[in-house]
Order: structure tokens, then sequence, then C-alpha cells
């Protein structure tokens, strides 16, 4: 039915793409952002804040703030969004909408196992997990051994339990196989997702692959540079690249057998939308591709708003405001420890 | 001080105003001027962000305070006191010490509540301790009982013979060697009931079935000791075997927040700790009561003061926030701002002024004065209780240019009019008038009281609604309409029955027996063949009338716009031709109306009207009211046709002969002194700023005079609306009146005719009073701000918003 979406679009959609749209428009702007970096504590951060959307959900904090409040209180507004819109949500968006959770809640599997492993305590790590990858048996994840048990005793229940066909071993849990764990669910995640927004069809199929295959394209390249030098094989690192995306297939196979980053940037080069991002890097670094990836990513997502009546909006707004959080994270913390030179390093501007 | 003589028509004159205030008295003379109320501040400070502002601190402070009162009134809505405005003793407190009595309250009451939160816990889970207690208690000892029944049977199997349906392994079963018997260890505590499933299965599991749980639900709510919420609970009794199962088991335990309690399997022993926990139970409700009583005791004097210190807080902080919008001078000493007053209010501010340089003994008082400016000022009607509504139907759609014509004025007795023509029914008019009546007699206690959206929006017009509703009243008498009903109220019909037997009253006709009906419409009419066609007919032509008299309204209001701004191309190239278009065409019409009316003639005025363009040189015939009509109506359609051209193509020339006669005479203006020419820059970078393009303004010109000229027909038209509206509810009303009232009426049975009465009376005001009251509202609405308003009114002012406590307390609500 590609072109005929408007037709339909609204009956079910309508309201929630306007909702969606609405909360879009309440993103901090570049003026904000300037205004930000000029603060002085985290006071002035949360009086310039209340002038914003997040007001109502920071004006009854106690004054001696501190950065993770912050965080906190602005997730949470992020989190009741979403739980609105899931609320009103019919399907088939009330599925996409549950998709856009299923990366934080691999990530809470992560941040759970691992710190089992080193002996954390099992509340503290559940204040430190994505509120949105939140499930109901996430605490009892400290009580399995290996993956199987993981898989056996928790997860089934979860829908991340379909990813986890690729990686049921009986081994002991380490930090280098938990690794392996999130990336081949990750792997497994992002194809599903994938495959998902092409049955969806139409526009959202259309900007959704584009906005996936993006994501695939940046977890390969982070698989790689953060997988030179360790003991992982070139068949293994192949493995964990997502099969699809701009890379999929030849990008891969050069990547696979990449042993340094200018290696890396060599083979990134020649795909004309990644030439741009490396252009910006000087050789051997490293440390700024992370930034210039979520620049990428930002001006991708907005653009997803640019056409309506898909749900590619859903998606790119809940990532617009993640990257509005870490931006937030950032300045607070360069303003908590005095570091305002390097506010910028890491502050990606939306609008 | 003099009061201006036209409150309503024109916007109050304004003037920019500079006040120059020592540094020392400034914080005194902003609240002064906000106990005035008429003055409104420019933001002196537009480039700088919040914080960077002089007074961030301060509204740092305010915001926290706010804070602090934000959570004592939590506190206070949670125990159940509402803050009190009665017992506000005036006890001036500064706000220094109003701050750190608020850090202190918030200390104490959240000490208080850290406390009785521990003792709450302790409570609550000595409680779930009880049930578990109790409940698991249960489960031993019926399962003892179970067991010592099953042995005995068992003994009783073996003394005799050996049944067949005993189980073949029970002998096996029975004797294991007690050598071999492993110690069953086992937990109990309580589990959330939403979670027992995932709980049960988890714990399968995880060990791989084996584990003997057992759970029982506790019928009522148990509040959670971490949370403090009820939740619905199971208690639980978990068997297992082994260490590493234990480990598993307290693992999901805790996993789950389920809590764990000891428990022993001595009966003895269970009874001795339950005693135990109930001793400790009431010694720590006691406790909690005490806490309780004080922590109330806190809150309820907090309550007495918590009106008072929330407005002085709210009061500071709008301080803080308008001497942030000042600058500093020179000097550094003074702070300078800048804003709109009433020039009627210049007494009256300079007062004020002086007050608070004398109360806060200031050397030096504030200075204010006068600045001139080419920026247009905002607009200030001066409006009471009842203007008000009638203002903010024109404000929805447009605040008037500074100094413009009010529409306002006209609407407080045009609206009601125009929406009575549509809803003239005085029986509806008099219920509508009951129910504001009720609004305006109890409008001291509903003002203070939180009402419903709706309820709020009917409460705000009550003034609106009691005039429609006076207005319906005198319509309704004029159609004779009372629920439908025709009453004799001004003398008898003139008419009557040919006979005394009224046979032949609804076939042949009435005869006029008398003088015409003194008032309004003849009660004979209703019901009659001929109502309708006479009823139309009239309403018809009165809609026409009052359309074509508002409409020139209009368009004298912008003569006097035109007039009081010194617009002289307005009068001559728009008035003068519109006024001709107007009613050469349809000003005639209502001529022919009138006097149509006043010689009772037979003319057809659709066809005078349509052949005057068609064939206007063609004999009248029957259709010719009076002498000489041919050549005045061959005369009016030449103005008409002059009129248009006339409305399109001077004004936008002229404007650019003015243009360019202005540039000109810069360009070849002397040169005078320095200080001249400086002067003569400003001026002319004034005027820099308009920028003519001639293309654009004509076709402005040309859009207005299209819309003028569509617009006189499609607007005339448009009028009609107000027949239509009212020969619905008419119709509507009598609908309801035959077909249920009087049908019901007929069949001669008391529970039909009850029922038919509450159908009359729902719809009579489900439709009628509310529907249909809600749409004659739009659609006098819409005469207004359509047909009358796009003749005159330009609407693009903005409001005067003064500074001002009392819209603070307002803000509130």
């Amino acid at each position: 039915m590609y072109g005929f979406e408007a037709l339909t679009f609204n009956i079910h959609s309508g309201y929630l793409e306007a909702i969606v749209r609405g909360h879009r428009s309440g993103l901090l702007t570049a003026a904000d952002y300037n205004n930000l970096c000029q603060c002085e504590t985290l006071d002035d951060i949360k009086m310039h804040l209340s002038a914003t959307e997040y007001g109502p959900y920071l004006q009854n904090e106690p004054s001696p703030l501190h950065t993770t409040t912050i965080v906190e209180k602005c997730t949470l507004k992020l989190v009741d969004e979403y739980k609105h819109m899931l609320s009103q949500a019919t399907e088939p968006l009330s599925t996409f909408l549950q998709y856009i959770t299923y990366g934080h809640m691999i990530d809470n599997v992560v941040l759970i196992v691992t710190g089992t492993l080193h002996e954390r305590d099992v509340h503290e790590l559940l204040e430190k997990c994505h509120p949105l990858g939140m499930f109901d048996s996430i605490a009892t994840l400290a009580v399995a051994q290996n993956m199987r048990e993981l898989y056996r005793l928790v997860l089934v229940d979860t829908p991340l339990a379909p990813y986890f066909s690729e990686c049921i071993t009986s081994e002991d849990l380490d930090d280098m196989n938990i690794e392996i764990m999130r990336n081949t669910l990750y792997k497994a995640y992002l194809e599903d997702f994938y495959d998902f927004c092409q049955k969806l069809g139409g526009a959202t199929a259309e900007i959704m692959s584009d906005l996936l295959a993006f994501e695939a394209d940046r977890r390969a390249v982070n698989i790689t540079i953060n997988s030179i030098g360790t003991e992982l094989t070139r068949d293994d690192r192949r493995k964990l690249y997502s099969n699809f995306g701009l890379l999929y297939p030849y990008g891969h196979e050069e990547l696979a057998v990449c042993e340094d980053i200018d290696q890396v940037r060599g083979v990134m080069e020649k795909y004309p939308p990644y030439q741009t991002i490396f252009a910006k890097l000087s050789y051997g670094e490293s440390q700024m591709l992370d930034k210039a990836f979520y620049e990428e990513e930002v001006k991708r997502l907005c653009l997803a708003f640019e056409q309506q009546f898909h749900y590619g909006v859903f998606f790119a707004y809940m990532r617009l405001r993640e990257q509005e959080i870490r931006n937030l994270m950032w300045i607070s913390e360069c303003v908590a420890q005095n570091q305002k030179s390097r506010v910028h390093d890491s502050v990606v501007f939306i609008f | 001080m003099s009061s201006p003589t036209m409150d309503l028509l024109r916007s109050e004159p304004m003037q920019l105003a500079q006040l120059i205030i020592p540094m020392e008295s400034a914080h005194r003379t902003i609240s002064y001027l906000g106990d005035l109320g008429l003055f409104q501040f420019k933001d002196l400070n537009t480039e700088k962000s919040p914080f960077q502002r002089t007074y961030a601190a301060q509204i740092k402070r305010c915001g926290e305070m706010a804070r602090k009162l934000r959570f004592l009134k939590d506190q206070m809505t949670k125990a159940g006191f509402s803050p009190s405005s009665r017992c506000s003793f005036d006890t001036r407190v500064t706000l220094d010490e109003l701050e750190v009595k608020l850090g202190e309250l918030e200390e104490e009451l959240i000490e208080v509540n850290a406390n009785s939160d521990k003792l709450q816990r302790s409570h609550n889970e000595l409680l779930e301790y009880k049930l578990v207690l109790q409940k698991a208690g249960e489960f031993f000892h019926s399962a003892q009982s179970i067991a010592a029944a099953q042995n005995h049977e068992f003994e009783a199997n073996v003394m005799g013979e050996v049944s067949i349906d005993s189980p073949l392994l029970l002998e096996q079963e029975m004797s294991v060697d007690p050598s071999k018997q492993v110690k069953l260890g086992f937990v109990s505590g309580l589990v959330a009931r939403e979670k027992s499933m995932a709980f049960e299965r988890i714990l399968f599991r995880a060990t791989r079935g084996n584990v003997f749980l057992k759970q029982v639900a506790v019928e009522d709510p148990v509040i959670d000791p971490l949370s403090g919420d009820k939740i619905e609970k199971n208690v639980f009794v978990i068997f297992y075997s082994g260490e590493r199962a234990r480990m598993k088991v307290t693992k999901i335990c805790d996993a789950f927040g389920a809590n764990r309690y000891p428990f022993t399997d001595d009966i003895a022993k269970q009874y001795q700790t339950i005693s135990e926990v109930s001793g400790k139970l009431s010694e720590l409700k006691t406790t909690i009561d005490v806490g309780q009583l004080q922590r109330s005791n806190l809150l309820r004097t907090i309550s007495f003061e918590f009106e008072q210190w929330n407005l002085l807080v709210k009061k500071e902080k709008s301080i803080y926030h308008i001497l942030n919008m000042l600058s500093f001078d020179v000097t550094k000493k003074c702070l300078v701002g800048e804003g709109w007053c009433p020039i009627s209010a210049t007494d009256q501010i300079k007062n004020t002024l002086q007050q608070a340089s004398l109360d806060s003994n200031s050397l030096v008082g504030a200075i204010f004065q006068v600045l001139q400016t080419e920026e247009s000022p905002p607009t200030h009607f001066r409006t009471n209780k009842f203007t008000s509504a009638f203002q903010e139907i024109v404000d929805a759609y447009g605040v008037a240019k500074y100094q413009e014509a009010n529409p306002g004025v006209f609407t407080i007795v045009t609206f009601p009019f125009l929406f009575a023509v549509m809803f003239g029914d005085w029986g509806h008019g008099l219920c509508l008038f009951l129910a504001t009546l009720y609004f305006i007699l109890r409008e001291k206690k509903l003002s203070h009281q939180k009402l419903g959206d709706i309820m709020e929006m009917a409460f705000g017009g009550r003034y609106v609604i009691m005039m429609m509703a006076l207005f319906s009243i005198y319509t309704g008498l004029i159609y004779n309409e009372f629920f439908s009903v025709p009453f004799e109220l001004f003398g008898r019909s003139a008419y009557d029955c040919r006979d005394s037997s009224c046979r032949d009253a609804s076939t042949v006709g009435l005869i006029k027996v008398r003088g015409t009906y003194p008032f309004g419409v003849d009660p004979k009419w209703h019901g009659t063949r001929s109502e309708l066609p006479f009823l139309n007919s009239l309403k018809m032509k009165m809609s026409i009338l009052l359309g074509i008299a508002q409409m020139n309204l209009g368009i004298v209001l912008s003569y006097f716009n035109a007039k009081f701004f010194g617009n002289d191309i307005n009068i001559w190239y728009q008035f003068v031709p519109q006024i001709i278009f107007l009613n050469s065409l349809f000003g005639y019409l209502s001529l022919l109306i009138i006097v149509k009316w006043c010689s009772g003639s037979q003319a057809d005025l659709y066809h005078v009207m349509i052949y005057m363009f068609l064939s206007p040189t063609a004999d009248l015939g029957d259709n010719q009211l009076f002498f000489g009509q041919k050549y005045l109506q061959i005369l009016l359609l030449l103005f008409a046709l002059v009129a248009v051209p006339w409305m399109l193509f001077p004004k936008p020339l002229l404007l650019k002969k003015q243009h360019q006669e202005r540039h000109r005479g810069q360009a070849y203006r002397p040169l005078y002194s320095t200080e001249d020419s400086f002067e003569l820059e400003i001026q002319s970078d004034l005027h820099g700023h308009e920028e003519f393009e001639f293309s654009e303004v004509f076709v402005h010109q040309f859009i207005h005079t299209i819309e003028f000229v569509l617009g006189a027909v499609s607007n005339t038209a448009s009028y009609l609306r107000l027949w239509a509206l009212s020969l619905a509810h008419s119709e509507l009303s009598s609908v309801f009146y035959d077909k249920v009232l009087l049908l019901a009426w007929g069949f001669n049975n008391v529970i039909i005719l009850i029922i038919g009465i509450i159908v009359f009376i729902c719809a009579t005001v489900g439709v009628l009073l509310l529907m249909e009251t809600l749409s004659a509202f739009l659609h006098a609405l819409r005469l207004h701000w359509v047909e009358f308003q796009s003749k005159f009114y330009e609407g693009d002012g903005y409001k005067f918003y003064p500074f001002s406590f009392a819209s603070l307390s307002e803000d509130e609500e």
C-alpha cells in the first residue's frame, strides 16, 4: 500500500503523531544550550531548565543538586512521555514502540550481569538501569551463573528471548563473554527490528531502514575498533556484524580484517555518507569518532520529521531526547567539576 | 486628575515613561507600583539570559522558598489541612526571616517524617511478621495434623490387611531410614500477589523443581514496609534442601522484594513470638500516634500563616523579576526602567514614587519622565465586571490597535440583540434569565470558588447571558412565542371566527374584527396556514434591515477612525465610495422594504433587484413602488459602478505620491548646524524604515476592494442567518410542544403525561436552552467578527498588562 498511508494513518496514529511532534518542539534549542553552557552552578542549570519542559520535573528538587538527580528527572520525563504514548498506541504502533526499548533492555541485562560478576549489590545496579529497559524479573538475573541459566531462568519470559538463540553456551560468564553476548543480542535485535519495519512497509520502512542501517554500521565500526588488539578472531568479529546496512556485505569483509584505526578509516572512506564523518577526524584519532557519529545520527533523526505518516518519528524522537539527556548530563558534569572549557567537547546540538 | 470621557470607545491615552530609581529605594518603589498596578515595564535586558541578570540570586532564593512552601502545602494536604486565609493576622515578616523560618520548618518536618517513617516501617514489618506467623502456623498445623492422620491410618493399615487402594510404595516411603532423611530447610515471608506467579515460576526453574512452595493469600491489603503502599500480598513458605538451593532462594526472594521472616516449627515458640510481636506492635502504635499528633500540630500552625507567606514569596519573586528588567544608569547608582502607563495615571505614579522614596528614607527621589517614541503603545480599556465579558468577545478576535474605535461599545447592545433575534422566545429567555440571575446573585461567593470548565465559562459571561436573556424576552414578546404557545398579553387578537361555531376557522379563515394587535405578532396567526409565509417574509426582511444597519455602522466607524488618525485618504477614497456602494445597492433594497411595508404594495422585490442589474432601462410595470423609481435605480447603479474604481485606484496612487514628496523634501532640505543635522539623521532613520512598495500597496488595495464589493453581497446574505435560526428555533419548540406535550396530553393517562412532561423538559433544556443558545451565540459572534468588524477593525494592537499584585493572586487560581 505504498503511498496510501496518508489515507488511513490518522485513524489510529494521527493523535500520537501530533503528540510526538509536539514533544519534539519542546526539545532544547541551540540557544538553550548556549545559555546552559554559560551556567556557573547546577542551580543555574536548574533555573534555566525550569523555563523549559523539564520545569515541572525539577521544580521540587531541594537545592544542593547532583548531576544524577538532573539526569534522573529528565529521564523520568522521557519515560512518562513514552508510557503515555504506549498506552495510547494501537497495533502495530505499540509493537513498534516496544521495539524501541529493547536496546535498553539488552543494556540493562548486560549491566546487571556484569555487576553481579563483580559482586555489586543488585539494588544499587537496579538504580543504574535505564527505566525504559526494565522488565519484571530483571532483579533475578543476578541468580544466573552462565548464559544457559540466564536464558532459562529469566530471559525466556522477556521479548529478548528469541535473540538469545545465537548465544546459548554453557560457558561461565566473564567480561569478554558478556560483551560478545551484548553484541550478539544487539545484532539479533537490530535485524529483528529491521525486518519488522520492512514488514510495516511504506514510509516507515523507508525511513527506519535508513536509520537502522546507520545504527548497524555504527555498531560495526565500534565493534571493529573495540576488538582491535583483543583475542577476538576475525570470524567471530565478522559474526557480530548485523546482516544489513550500507556496509553489508562487502564492507563487513573488509572491516573484519582491520588491524588498526587507519585501516577502518580506509574502509569507511569508500562509502560516501561516512566519508564526511571521517573527513572531520585526523589520522589515528578515535576519540572524536563517537561525537561525529552522534552528530550524523542527530542530523538523520531530525530529517525523519520532515516526512509525515510514518512511525520513524517516534524512534527519532526517543533517540533525540536521549541525546539531549546525554548532553545535559555532560554539561552538568562539566559544570559540577569546573571543567567548563570542555563543555563543547561532547554536546551535540539538536537544532 | 482628568478622567477620560470616553472610556470604552478608544484606548486610554498611554505614554512611554522612564523611571530612574535610586538603588536603595528600588525594591520598595517596585513593590508600591505593584500595589498600584498601573505601570507595564519593558524588558531592557532581553539579551541577557535569566541567570546573568542582576537579581538572579534573589530569584533563586524565592524559587527555593516557593519549593519549600510547596513541600509544606503537600504535607498539609496529605495531613488533611487546608491553608486557611481567615487567620492571617498581620504580622509583617520580612523575606529573610521567612527564609530562615521556612528552612527550619522544612528541616523539622523532614525529621519528624523520617522518624515516623522509620517507626511506621518497623510497625509494618511487625504486622507482616504477625501475618506470616499466623498463616504459616496454620500450614504447619494443618500439615502436621494431616501427617498425624496419615501416620495413624498407616499404622492401622499395617495392623490390618493391606487394602488394595493403598499406595504400593507407601510402606517404603513412610519407612525411610531416619539417617537418610535430609533435613528440609524453609523460608517464609510475604510476596506481592501480582508477582507471585512469576516468583513461583522462577523458583521452580532455578532449583529445577526441587522446592516446595506453599502460598496463602492475605485477605486485606498489606502496607509494604519499603514503599509504604497498600498492596495485596501472599504469605509463602518455601521448603528446600541443601545450601546452594538456600542461596538461590534467598537471592530470588530479594530480587522479588519478598520480605523474609524467621519462623520456627515449634508451636510453643510460635505462640511466644506472636505475643511478643503483638506487644511490640501496640507499643509502636502509641509512639507513632504521639509523633502524628506532634506533626499535625506543627502543620496546623503552618496552615494559619501559609497563605500569607505564599503571597509574600510570590510578590517578592515578581518584584525581583521586574527589577531584573531594569537597566543600570551610567553611575551604577540608579536603576532605569522604561514602560507604559496611562497618561491619566501620571499623578498617581508620581505620588507613589514619592511615597516610596519617603518611606525608604532615600535622599534622592525617583524621577519620572515621559519619553517620546514611535512605538505603538499598548491598548488599555477601563472595563468593569459588566463590560469586561463583552470586551473579551472583541479581544478574542484581536486586540484593538492603539486608540482605534472599539467595537466592544456597540457589542454590548448589538451582540445580545442579534442573539435574541435568533432566540426569540420569552419563555426560554426567562429560563436563561433565571439561570444567570443565580450566578449574579451569588457572584461574590462563586467568584472565589473553583468551578468546572464549562461552568467557569458560563459564570465569566454571566452578564452577556443576562443581556441575551433580556433581549430574547423582548424579541419573544414581539414574536409572541412562549414555548411556542401564543398569549394574548397586550389586548385581544384582531381576528375572530366568522360565526360562533367556528367551524370554518381552518378552512375559510378568520375575519378581522378589531384594530391591529398592539405589540408584536397577533396570537391568532399561530398555527394558521399563513403563519409561516407571513413570519418568513417578516423575519427575512427584518434580517436584511438589521444587517444593512449594522454594516453601515461599521463603515461609519471607519470614518471616525480615519478622522481620528487624520487620514484624509481613507475618508475620501475608502469611506465615501464604500458607503455609496453599499447603500446604492442594499441600502436601496432596505428602502424598498420599508416602502413596501408602509404602502402594502404587492411588488416583487427580488424581481426589482435582479432586473435593476439585468435591464436597468426596462419598464418596472407592476413592481413600481413609487414615481421615478426607474431613474433612481439607473442613477444608483451608476453610483455603484463608479464607486468601485474610486475605491481601487486613487488610494495607492496618492500614497505613492505622498511617499515621493516626503523623500524629495528630505533630499533638498538645507543643511543646518551640526546638532540639527543629528536630529535630522534620527528623523530620516525613522522614515527610512517604512519602505514603499507600490505593487504591494496596490495588490493590497485590490484585495480590499474585491473583498468589500463581493462582501457587500455575501455579508448581506449572511445576515439571513438571523431569519434561518429564528425559524429553526420556533419550529423546534413547536415540534416539542405539539409532538411531545400535546400528544402525551391526548392519551389521558397520568403516566404517559408524566413521561411526556419529562421528555419535553429534557428536550427543551438540552436542545433549546443549551444547544440552541450555543448555536445562536456562535452565529451572533460570527456576525460581529466577520460582517461587522471587517468593515473598520484592524485589531493588531496588544494589551496593556500592568505589573500588579492583584493579578498575581488571580494567576494562582
